[in-house]
């Protein structure tokens, strides 16, 4: 990288690197021309963020009767393929790698070219992560509700799908590393080095902890045995929590905050520690998922420190995205994409602090294995993951399909609204089924025995299942409003050609 | 393993040290003096429009 190369980039931002006031706007009609450049590969971008839309609707819908089934059991027709334990490892594998993944995909695509100055390293490559990627979804789809499984959370599919999810996530790698190689800006822009450990980091815990023996095409074994498979199994987990769910995603909140709100972010040294530490501290937080089990104490009590440690660069992380806003806070009444970013990382604030909280060994005594862990779950993957999401692709739609903004912004802020209600609902009824469930199962008589029998607390729990119920709706609902309104602004492009006012304009 | 618990408490000292070091390194390197200007240019990466970035891809001259 020549400093004549930075240079030109540098002088595109000229007149505010000398200290005085940041611009707050940019040219109304300035990415009006994205329509008309071919410069980019936006043609895998664009393929990704629609199946993201497809996936999301999928994945939720599933999560949808799932929770139905949990009211109703009733409603798995006695269909094994139908049955709560196998839709359930479908709502997951959907909603993270098909939804997530096709989000996170299509994002660091289009953030590495833009903030490189370079298309797509090897585009063959990264249209062949296009197809692979959606024939591993539509393998997951088939084989989990054949009951085809590793039986490990969050890696159930077998092992000739995962050796296809390794091959799609190395050509990942390749197209991405090598765009950032080839850049032509002297800095790698912080959204980078967040999407650049994710895939180095899902790459290494996808092939250590799927390795196995295979028995036969649909059944393989663990290649390792009793508490090693656990740790093994939730330093997976846990870090695809961490890489997968937080840091890719704040790859996208560091491009796409500062990008909607028109201002840089509010901290970029800020964004390097938070990089540092919180890429350094996630890898140890695991054994917090393996309290009172046969794991070694101190493992447990390692896992639950590093955990607590956790908050400080994950709140680092909320509050540099948060102040980015600061003297812009008004953009927040107009803005509905906006809302979904900012609130976003207000889900992210509240289920960051709730985790650690929740790995302190006496508060997981009575959190673990109830309710409680499903609605933290969902703070963090429905309020941070999905609603970052869902407002980067009203924020992306329209620059990937030469619009200037969606076809109605009225809708957004409905999808903003059901979305946000449907969460707080889905969120606090399990929250308190969790809590309830916790104390009856920890409580005794006199005598020593258990005041409650199992089927006691899962009757109780009825009313908190059906307003969770009402919550999964109105997000699915929400998510419905998202696909119109997107059919509409792509249709909008194809009524209205290059020469209508608003495309020549530019 | 051999290892004596002396030596394996010293290693665990060791390690400390050095992550906490690396901690403050990382640090005092992000808010260097010298880091300042390169930092501010990168924040900008975000804010531009496609039609402002002058060098990209393979200098396709724009259609209209």
């Amino acid at each position: 990288m020549t400093a004549y190369q930075f240079g030109q980039a540098a002088s595109v931002a000229a007149g505010t690197m000398d200290g005085g006031p940041m611009p707050v706007s940019v040219p109304a009609n300035a990415h009006e021309n994205a329509a008309v450049r071919t410069d980019y590969e936006d043609g895998v971008v664009r393929q990704f963020m629609i199946m993201t839309i497809v996936w999301g609707i999928v994945g939720m819908l599933v999560g949808v009767i799932a929770a139905a089934q949990l009211l109703f059991p009733a409603l798995n027709f006695d269909i094994p393929f139908l049955t709560y334990s196998r839709l359930r490892p479908l709502h997951t594998n959907a909603v993270i790698f098909a939804f997530g993944g096709s989000a996170l995909f299509a994002s660091s695509y289009y953030v590495v070219q833009r903030t490189c100055h370079v298309p797509l390293f090897m585009p063959g490559l990264a249209r062949f992560t296009f197809w692979g990627w959606q024939l591993v979804i539509l393998l997951a789809a088939v084989s989990l509700p054949l009951g085809i499984t590793q039986a490990k959370e969050y890696a159930e599919l077998e092992w000739p799908i995962d050796i296809l999810i390794a091959v799609v996530w190395v050509a990942y790698g390749v197209v991405f590393f090598g765009t950032m190689a080839t850049r032509r800006v002297k800095h790698i822009y912080v959204a980078n080095w967040f999407f650049a450990a994710y895939i180095i980091t899902i790459a290494v815990l996808h092939i250590v902890n799927s390795a196995g023996l295979p028995v036969s095409l649909v059944k393989s074994y663990s290649a390792y045995a009793g508490v090693t498979d656990a740790m093994v199994q939730w330093w997976y987990g846990h870090n695809a929590v961490g890489f997968f769910l937080t840091a890719a995603f704040l790859g996208m909140m560091y491009y796409f905050i500062p990008k909607q709100a028109g201002r840089p972010i509010y901290s970029y040294r800020l964004s390097i520690v938070h990089f540092w530490s919180l890429i350094s501290i996630y890898m140890w937080a695991g054994p917090h998922h393996l309290h009172y089990t046969t794991l070694p104490d101190w493992v447990q009590t390692l896992g639950m420190v590093f955990s607590l440690m956790l908050l400080a660069p994950s709140w680092g992380g909320m509050i540099n995205g948060i102040m980015t806003l600061s003297g812009a806070w008004h953009k927040l009444r107009t803005d509905p994409i906006l809302k979904f970013l900012i609130v976003s990382l207000s889900f992210y604030g509240m289920s960051t602090f709730e985790g650690p909280m929740m790995s302190i060994k006496t508060v997981n005594a009575l959190s673990h294995y109830t309710d409680w862990t499903i609605g933290h779950v969902h703070a963090g993957a429905l309020g941070w993951v999905a609603m970052v999401t869902i407002g980067t692709t009203y924020a992306l739609v329209p620059r990937l399909y030469g619009q200037t903004k969606m076809w109605s912004i009225r809708l957004i802020d409905w999808h903003f609204w059901t979305t946000t209600i449907g969460i707080v609902l889905y969120v606090a009824s399990m929250w308190i089924a969790g809590v309830m469930q916790g104390l009856m199962w920890r409580a005794t008589n006199a005598d020593g025995t258990l005041t409650y029998t199992f089927v006691e607390s899962l009757k109780a729990t009825y009313p908190y299942y059906a307003v969770r119920l009402v919550g999964g709706v109105l997000i699915v609902a929400g998510m419905f409003l998202m696909a119109y309104n997107v059919a509409k602004t792509i249709g909008q492009r194809d009524k209205a050609p290059q020469g209508s006012p608003a495309a020549a304009s530019a | 393993m051999t290892m004596s618990i002396d030596t394996l408490n010293f290693l665990r000292g060791i390690t400390t040290i050095l992550a906490m070091s690396a901690f403050v390194g990382v640090f005092l390197w992000a808010w260097s003096r010298r880091r300042r200007d390169s930092f501010e240019a990168a924040a900008q990466l975000p804010l531009e429009e496609d039609a402002d970035i002058v060098d990209a891809g393979r200098q396709t001259p724009p259609q209209r």
